[in-house]
């Protein structure tokens, strides 16, 4: 019960439900340790973690080694764009260039889906999955459902709907299989265009009235169209896609009750969701930025621990 | 060996009395000392002081707790990670006299750990370590304790057992031969 049952946090859909309240557990306190004066402890001295991001991003990369950095970790960021990537490197040469400098950990973030599930079957370090393409993003799901235990208490029974672009959402997979372990009810509210093929074996509730969805939830959670991976147009407009599916003051006033709104950012105000209801008293948004350093952790320290020396 | 009572109830409870007394005779009437309680066992032995001193004073210490899963020298020699307990110091220790509370000192590493805990809330006027029992010439660490409930002279293979009533059901103090131990 309080080691994890994997070496590697590749994807949501490989953890158990008492790995997820194991990592919950050590979130706890370390979200206590994050709100001391002194925010660091000295646990991880003598590991080195490597960020290797191949896509962009600022959220995940700084909250990843903010985590490492609280857990006294030496961390090592390395951008794609910076680097021998261009020069025509493979991921495995790369990876094991930055392990020949004895790295532990790599927390890694790829354009392609099963880039983290290919890196741990080739290399020694441990592997986290900070997203890979398409795939999962296992520890937004985490602190997400962890944003949700801390709101209500649990996590089991609550209805959480996930609006927007499920089809190019990692975010979303992670939080439907990790939503679904803790017991809680999903239902997705997007565009037919933006629904994968294969959504009736995820067991989730479909819809494409936003209104429907708002009314059945406790938990909205909002996600970003991702332009950057549409290839082709999935809806006319970004406009249309906001008067159909973008969250506004007025449609949330218009619920009999109150419900929490969640984001996992970047956030495009004005699309999904307007300002207003980003900064409401609804909005748990900046909670969600918060928790994912005591996630992450918590899965760093898990994971760690599993080290032999 | 058999196993071997070291305290008895009643001789239990009048140590603790004498820790009070003691720990009255040094900081009065504790209005710039804390005492705080090392999880898991540390926080019964605070416990009962607190009871007492509020009987002896009329009014109770500031008493916390403190976790130092996170400061542990041990990490990864362990088998399994080690899950934390709850911290819950929620006043402020800064120019604060700090009495550190736990049940049974052997090696010193555990204080070790709890004094780089403590210094992450703040920084206290001064730092002193109450024990239950004092192994003598087991430590790993240049560490002595100011308060001793009773000292004892043990062998590497022996293990001290302390007894709450309220969570063993009995007060005592015993010890054992290792492989005796559950």
């Amino acid at each position: 019960m309080n080691s994890l049952s994997v070496p590697h946090l590749i994807g949501i859909r490989d953890l158990t439900t008492s790995d997820i309240n194991t990592i919950f557990t050590t979130a706890d306190s370390f979200k206590d340790v994050i709100n001391r004066p002194i925010k660091k402890v000295p646990s991880l001295r003598d590991i080195t973690i490597a960020n290797i991001f191949f896509e962009n991003s600022t959220r995940t990369r700084i909250s990843f080694e903010l985590a490492a950095k609280r857990l006294s970790a030496d961390v090592l960021n390395f951008t794609a764009s910076s680097s021998s990537v261009k020069k025509g490197e493979t991921l495995i040469d790369t990876v094991n260039n930055i392990l020949a400098m004895k790295v532990d950990m790599v927390v890694m973030r790829h354009a392609s889906p099963g880039a983290a599930a290919f890196l741990a079957k080739n290399i020694s370090a441990r592997v986290i999955n900070a997203g890979d393409g398409t795939h999962e993003h296992p520890t937004q799901a985490l602190l997400d459902a962890y944003s949700i235990r801390e709101k209500f208490g649990d996590v089991a029974d609550k209805k959480v709907a996930i609006v927007g672009d499920i089809l190019h959402s990692r975010v979303a997979l992670s939080n439907i299989y990790c939503l679904q372990k803790l017991g809680a009810e999903v239902m997705v509210c997007a565009p037919k265009t933006l629904i994968p093929k294969n959504l009736s074996d995820l067991n989730v509730h479909y819809t494409d009235n936003l209104k429907e969805a708002l009314s059945w939830c406790d938990v909205a959670n909002m996600l970003r169209i991702q332009l950057e991976r549409q290839e082709i147009p999935y809806f006319p407009s970004l406009r249309e896609y906001t008067m159909q599916f973008g969250l506004t003051q007025a449609i949330l006033d218009e619920l009999p009750k109150q419900i929490t709104i969640m984001h996992p950012g970047p956030i495009n105000r004005g699309v999904e969701i307007s300002s207003e209801v980003a900064d409401g008293q609804n909005s748990i948004i900046l909670n969600q930025v918060e928790n994912g350093v005591a996630i992450r952790m918590a899965v760093i320290y898990l994971l760690a621990s599993q080290i032999e020396r | 060996m058999e196993k071997q009572v070291i305290l008895d109830s009643k001789q239990f409870d009048l140590t603790l009395t004498r820790l009070c007394h003691e720990l009255i005779e040094q900081h009065s009437d504790f209005s710039s000392a804390v005492l705080i309680g090392l999880q898991p066992r540390g926080i019964h032995v605070v416990s009962r002081l607190r009871d007492k001193l509020e009987r002896l004073l009329g009014n109770a210490p500031v008493c916390g707790t403190l976790d130092i899963t996170f400061y542990r020298d041990d990490f990864r020699r362990r088998e399994k990670p080690i899950i934390p307990n709850v911290t819950n110091i929620n006043f402020s220790i800064e120019g604060k006299s700090v009495i550190m509370v736990d049940d049974v000192l052997f090696t010193g590493r555990t204080i070790r750990s709890g004094m780089d805990a403590l210094l992450a809330f703040g920084r206290p006027k001064n730092v002193q370590l109450l024990v239950l029992v004092d192994r003598r010439f087991s430590r790993d660490l240049p560490i002595q304790a100011d308060y001793i409930g009773k000292s004892v002279d043990t062998l590497l293979q022996e293990k001290v057992k302390v007894s709450w009533l309220e969570v063993d059901g009995e007060d005592k103090i015993e010890l054992f031969m290792m492989d005796q131990y559950e």
